[in-house]
């Protein structure tokens, strides 16, 4: 398709402002001034309606093709939050009015849906606090990891380190990094669960943290959870909890009573926030008890009297981390389906996660390798290790099943598992969806041993074709010129 | 209601399929002793129960208020067109586009929106998005101690308060030091900053405008910020764009900014859009996801996420940033509005901010006891001196049905009776005058 820069024709407008309403005033001075117009294309409103349209018809989304991508739980997004995002009271209301002076009255139902949804969010993951301000997963890590940084400093203790295994997402080893600690990564045992005595050999009173993901990467629930955490605790150290994975555990377990001090939660996953081609998300942190003092600043309160209010007053605190409350649309959206779905339901949510997981991994397995060959919470990995010796790698696996309309599963990662196909179908999908899903999945593995260019030549189907990425790197062309 | 499609029968031949007899089973991987101590959680909801109940929330916030307040987030008009794109739910319920082939609707609107931002900026290269115009700031900062190995931040402190205090939270457990530049009458001090920089310096940080609302040509410091090896950085506003001088044309070497006021909702602090352009020779120390363009096995022209091997899913704790979500669909928001506006609904923005801003001022200086800063120029922004504490004057405005300002004295000390006042394109002349008479009268 034609750029929106390329549909440009001189004198045509798509928006235009009324006529000023107020007398010319003196100009700024030159100097002040740009001397380059921008080269912002000139179209009609249908122009970019249209344009926009035409792109949004070539993207893949959870409204319009299943979308099993592993470790982002694209679960449905229902329809009602997005229309009380939308609501007035909300969307127009600026977020300085509750610091002006008489204020705090002003912005009531706005500051009830923060307070609310973290008293929600601390219930969910049995912490004693929370702070919505991170804006999105990798920024509540980043601000776990000052926040352990803040606790240690507190105990007179600057600690080097910050634990890892090797099965971990990328932003938590470069979340420790920025926040200024070394990352020591652990391997993972033939057993697939992080090797304890390369952990207990790492472990040390140098140790800052250890950041899990539990059910980890593999979608396994590591029965060694408890030990590691006592551990860690023993020797001073804190343990951080991403909360990618969290949907497989509501109602199951929660984080805080498994002894996790700090908790990230990603809202546009578990709580089924839209992600909007990348985002926004909400990254809201949740704290043990020894650890409330460090949160970020304000913190949003209620008074006795039953109004609510921004609090500014901790000297512990690590200090400002947003421009103010988080990305509160998103975290409103989130408010409303927890309250839709209640307890019974975000409990029934997690059981058809893992249910229809585990099914897909009780229909695959025969079709595909399973590095590690047990049971599944709410995603399963498989290895295309199989696929590759015919030449088929995950990579035409994910190709082929554009063509058929589904999008693609996660594909190598994690980094541990070779060729990695990860599939996290969500609670949404019903089992048909998931059927059709599987047999595609299953033809594909039959191809790759009777045809296997009808899979490398994916995908067939496409707007474009395969595109060459290595071109992309080493001649980047990052924007159109005139 | 879990939005779960699943029927009692569906369940049974599912969990036959798997070989268990009940759901229990598929949890047995969890130890008793971990199962969870409470799980205190209301009851749900009908939708329209839920609806009912944050309609009386959104209800219980002031959104009659005339609004003159900015400090960095503006109320400006967003054509709905803007409303209608983003609403559409190929874009706003797909993911971060991996799958290029399946994508290329969200990677063109992505490579689109960075060339929106190279055009506002002047600058050569943009990245996909960033969080915020703070978080931007702070990664501006960091591309800063990594390609010159130096750790001392020089900050204007017409930067906002808010970055500033977002810059120093990020860096606490790393060794930045920082030096504060002070504000002389509005605008940044020249020989201040002649007597910090150094061959230490990293970069120095500016904004315009800046957070009093005033207007600079900063080519001259970016000059001598070169002369020692260091990079200049700056927060911009990107309606003001339209008129003022590009960071491009003053020879930044990193722009960044709030980019919320391109068509974004001020939705109570967020979600906002964090942007940031760039010199093309520093793109490989940016953060974040970017889009470029390529070719197809059949030479036709798509667009891929490139130069990933910054990035923290390939490098991990060695990678530029650990960003992973961005702001995406604030960024279309920012593309489509651009789109709309063109060249010249972008310039009529800008000018329309301006001349509104230059009538309040007039009609705000003829009320006695309110100062009208001048020494500088303003573009949307203006800073006032009042008779009593401005915090006074904010509540009593209040009655009045004015959101009139922000207090200056929150944020600088012996500022107590300064009110910080925006007057952005939606602001009619009746509205002005309204803040005027009722100004004059609650005085």
């Amino acid at each position: 398709m034609k750029l929106i820069f390329e549909q440009h024709k001189e004198g045509r407008r798509g928006f235009t402002y009324e006529k000023a309403d107020v007398p010319d005033a003196k100009p700024l001075a030159k100097k002040y001034c740009r001397k380059y117009d921008t080269n912002l294309s000139s179209v009609s409103e249908l122009d970019v309606v249209r344009h926009y349209t035409n792109l949004s018809r070539l993207n893949f989304s959870v409204d319009t093709n299943f979308y099993p991508l592993g470790s982002c739980t694209m679960k449905y997004n229902p329809k009602f939050t997005e229309r009380v995002a939308s609501f007035d009271g909300f969307s127009q209301l600026h977020p300085l009015l509750p610091q002006l002076s008489g204020g705090g009255m002003l912005a009531q139902g706005a500051l009830e849906v923060l307070y609310e949804a973290e008293k929600l969010l601390a219930e969910i993951t049995g912490m004693a606090a929370f702070t919505t301000q991170p804006l999105a997963g990798a920024h509540g890590e980043l601000t776990g990891a000052m926040l352990i940084a803040a606790y240690h400093k507190d105990k007179g203790a600057r600690r080097k380190y910050v634990i890892v295994p090797d099965s971990s997402h990328g932003t938590n080893p470069a979340s420790a990094a920025i926040a200024g600690y070394q990352v020591i990564v652990i391997p993972t045992g033939r057993d697939g669960y992080m090797d304890l005595n390369e952990y207990k050999n790492k472990l040390s009173t140098e140790t800052a943290a250890v950041m899990l993901t539990c059910p980890d990467t593999l979608g396994i629930f590591n029965p060694h959870i408890k030990e590691i955490a006592d551990m860690a605790h023993e020797a001073g150290a804190l343990m951080y909890y991403d909360g990618a994975n969290l949907n497989a555990l509501l109602g199951k377990a929660r984080p805080g009573d498994i002894g996790f001090d700090v908790v990230h939660i990603n809202l546009h996953k578990t709580f089924a926030t839209p992600h909007g081609g990348g985002g926004p998300g909400a990254g809201p942190v949740g704290v043990s008890g020894h650890l409330v003092d460090f949160l970020p600043i304000p913190r949003v309160i209620r008074r006795s009297d039953g109004t609510y209010a921004l609090d500014y007053h901790s000297h512990k605190s690590i200090g400002y981390i947003a421009p103010f409350y988080g990305n509160f649309g998103v975290i409103l959206k989130a408010y409303a389906y927890m309250l839709r779905l209640g307890k019974e339901g975000l409990i029934k949510a997690a059981e058809a996660a893992v249910l229809n997981a585990n099914y897909c991994r009780a229909r695959l397995k025969e079709h595909y390798d399973q590095t590690f060959d047990k049971a599944c919470m709410h995603e399963c990995v498989f290895s295309a290790a199989r696929q590759v010796k015919n030449g088929v790698h995950a990579l035409d696996i994910a190709k082929y099943l554009i063509d058929k309309g589904y999008h693609p599963p996660t594909v190598y990662f994690p980094m541990i598992v070779k060729e990695a196909l990860m599939i996290e179908p969500t609670e949404t999908e019903s089992k048909e969806t998931l059927d059709g899903f599987i047999d595609v999945m299953i033809e594909i593995a039959r191809l790759a041993q009777s045809d296997p260019s009808a899979i490398t030549r994916a995908p067939l189907n496409t707007p474009v074709k395969r595109l060459d990425e290595t071109k992309a790197a080493r001649e980047p062309n990052l924007r159109w010129k005139p | 209601m879990s939005y779960i499609p699943h029927t009692p029968e569906d369940i049974k031949q599912m969990l036959g399929v798997i070989g268990v007899t009940g759901i229990d089973e598929l949890f047995k991987d969890i130890p008793a002793g971990l199962r969870p101590r409470s799980f205190d959680i209301p009851a749900g909801k009908s939708e329209a129960e839920v609806t009912r109940h944050l309609c009386r929330l959104a209800a219980k916030n002031a959104t009659h208020l005339v609004n003159f307040v900015g400090a960095g987030f503006y109320d400006h008009f967003i054509p709905a067109a803007v409303d209608a794109i983003v609403n559409r739910p190929e874009f706003y319920t797909a993911y971060t586009p991996y799958q290029p082939e399946c994508s290329q609707g969200w990677l063109q609107a992505i490579y689109e929106y960075q060339t929106v931002i190279c055009e506002l900026t002047g600058l050569d290269v943009s990245n996909a998005s960033l969080y915020d115009g703070g978080t931007a700031l702070y990664e501006a900062l960091m591309m800063a101690v990594r390609l010159t190995g130096r750790n001392k931040i020089i900050v204007d402190s017409g930067v906002n308060l808010i970055y500033r205090t977002m810059l120093y939270t990020y860096t606490k457990n790393l060794s930045i030091e920082f030096v504060e530049i002070p504000v002389v009458h509005g605008q940044s001090s020249r020989t201040e900053f002649g007597k910090h920089l150094d061959e230490k310096a990293a970069a120095v940080i500016l904004q315009n405008p800046n957070f009093f609302g005033a207007v600079d040509d900063y080519s001259d410091v970016v000059e001598q910020v070169h002369k020692f090896g260091a990079l200049a950085i700056g927060s911009f506003y990107p309606v003001s764009l339209g008129k003022l001088k590009s960071p491009g044309e003053m020879g930044f070497d990193i722009a960044t900014g709030e980019g919320q006021s391109l068509g974004i909702p001020l939705s109570f602090g967020g979600p906002y859009l964090g942007f940031m352009s760039a010199k093309k020779e520093l793109v490989r120390q940016m953060p974040g996801r970017i889009v470029g363009a390529t070719v197809d096995s059949e030479g036709k022209r798509g667009f891929v996420l490139t130069l990933q091997t910054r990035e923290q899913h390939i490098r991990r704790e060695k990678a530029t940033s650990n960003i992973c979500s961005n702001e995406a669909l604030c960024a279309l928001r920012a593309a489509v509005f651009a789109s709309l506006l063109g060249r010249e609904g972008l310039k009529e923005l800008a000018e329309h901010n301006y001349q509104k801003a230059e009538f309040a001022k007039e009609e705000l200086s003829r009320i006695s006891g309110v100062e009208v800063k001048r020494s500088s120029p303003t573009f949307n922004e203006f800073t006032v001196q009042l008779p009593h504490h401005a915090d006074e004057v904010v509540y009593r405005m209040i009655d009045k049905g004015f959101a009139c300002g922000f207090p200056l004295g929150r944020y600088y000390k012996g500022m107590d009776n300064y009110l910080l006042i925006a007057v952005t394109e939606k602001r009619t002349k009746e509205d002005i005058l309204g803040l005027a008479g009722s100004l004059e009268a609650v005085l």
